[in-house]
């Protein structure tokens, strides 16, 4: 009798522990278009790079983006050293010859390899997260800025942990692959939900996903 | 000088790079104009000799660390529905035909060839229709690809995030 009065309350005080962190992300999700960090000052930017033809196209968004957004940090899987180079080059002829060290890059462990099972995506995912709320925590980014590789979903994750506990809300804004025409990779299926700004670049996308913002081709 | 290239990407595509090779479309290249052949042909499991076939200069590798100049002197790019390679060529402005390998099922990269033939960006085909299309196919009816607009999602984000 006592055990299951013991278990009992273990069991309501895990739902409520569940029902106020649904609550909080809800209201977290809801401030999104209240937060403009830009209206401060200089607007601190996360660039989830992927690897080969994500990276690419991330650096042309970036290219697009005005010196307002500094300092920019990268985050890119482990295993990567081409999106380094690549991004090393970019900064090079974009960055700001005045306003040097502008940038970072950090490594974090690849959450999905390319055709990897779902289950081991699941403890992979985990185990990056582990690196991404460190990571976001020192860097307190104002934007995660992401479009698709594995890696950004424990990155946003981290992120709107920050605004959930009322440290920082983190304004998360991920693009979907050019890519992708008639269904979205898994992040941007997660990501849907979660992102303040979801932007896909095929109107078959639009009209499947109405909360997606489209404006044509963008990268 | 004529030149067609053609990229696997980081596949293997054999099959492709038999076909092109083949007598029959080695011919049909030439009937057509084309002088020099450069193949790209990443993990696949034959590395064709330069100079094997008679009538076109060929040359062939596996990588390099850019194509970019390949795809810059070429006049017809015949490429694997890879989406990199697919925006790489059309980004270079360049006659592109895309052969699908129809061996490859249920890939994602296919959407996008997929879309951008419908689009009426590139000419696609498969490798048993490949002779055919070499013999036929006609550039001029194709829609021009023009480059992304990145600075609208710049324009948009600014007043998202209040950048005076």
């Amino acid at each position: 009798m006592e055990l299951q009065t013991l278990l009992l309350g273990v069991l309501s005080g895990c739902s409520l522990i569940i029902l106020c962190f649904l609550v909080r992300l809800f209201v977290v999700l809801r401030e999104g278009p209240e937060c403009k960090p830009g209206a401060k000052g200089p607007v601190c930017i996360l660039v989830v790079a992927g690897s080969g033809g994500h990276t690419t196209e991330i650096l042309r968004l970036v290219g697009s983006l005005s010196q307002s957004y500094r300092p920019r940090h990268y985050a890119i899987a482990d295993t990567d050293q081409m999106s380094e180079d690549k991004i090393r080059t970019f900064e090079s002829s974009h960055g700001d010859a005045l306003k040097e060290h502008q940038y970072t890059i950090h490594r974090i462990p690849r959450s999905r390899e390319v055709r990897q099972s779902w289950s081991s995506s699941v403890v992979s995912t985990l185990y990056a997260l582990l690196y991404s709320v460190p990571l976001v925590f020192r860097l307190r980014p104002d934007v995660v800025l992401c479009n698709g590789p594995g890696t950004c979903v424990p990155l946003c994750a981290a992120g709107l942990l920050l605004g959930m506990l009322g440290l920082k809300r983190v304004v998360l804004v991920y693009v979907e692959s050019i890519c992708r025409v008639e269904n979205l990779s898994l992040s941007g299926k997660i990501l849907y939900h979660l992102a303040d700004y979801f932007f896909v670049q095929w109107t078959s996308l639009k009209d499947k996903y109405p909360k997606a913002i489209y404006m044509g081709r963008i990268v | 000088m004529t030149r067609v290239f053609v990229t696997v990407g980081t596949t293997k595509f054999d099959e492709l790079i038999e076909n092109v090779i083949s007598e029959e479309n080695v011919k049909v290249l030439i009937d057509r104009g084309y002088t020099e052949l450069t193949l790209q042909v990443g993990h696949g499991s034959h590395l064709p000799s330069p100079g094997s076939c008679s009538g076109l200069k060929m040359d062939a590798f596996r990588f390099k660390d850019s194509i970019s100049d390949d795809m810059k002197q070429a006049d017809l790019v015949i490429s694997h529905a890879g989406a990199g390679s697919c925006l790489e060529a059309l980004g270079a402005q360049k006659a592109l035909l895309v052969v699908v390998n129809d061996k490859l099922m249920d890939n994602h990269q296919l959407e996008l060839a997929r879309q951008l033939h419908s689009n009426s960006h590139l000419l696609y085909c498969t490798c048993s229709t490949l002779t055919e299309t070499l013999k036929t196919m006609d550039f001029s009816t194709l829609m021009p690809f023009l480059p992304g607009q990145p600075q609208n999602f710049a324009k948009f984000l600014d007043k998202a995030l209040g950048i005076a």
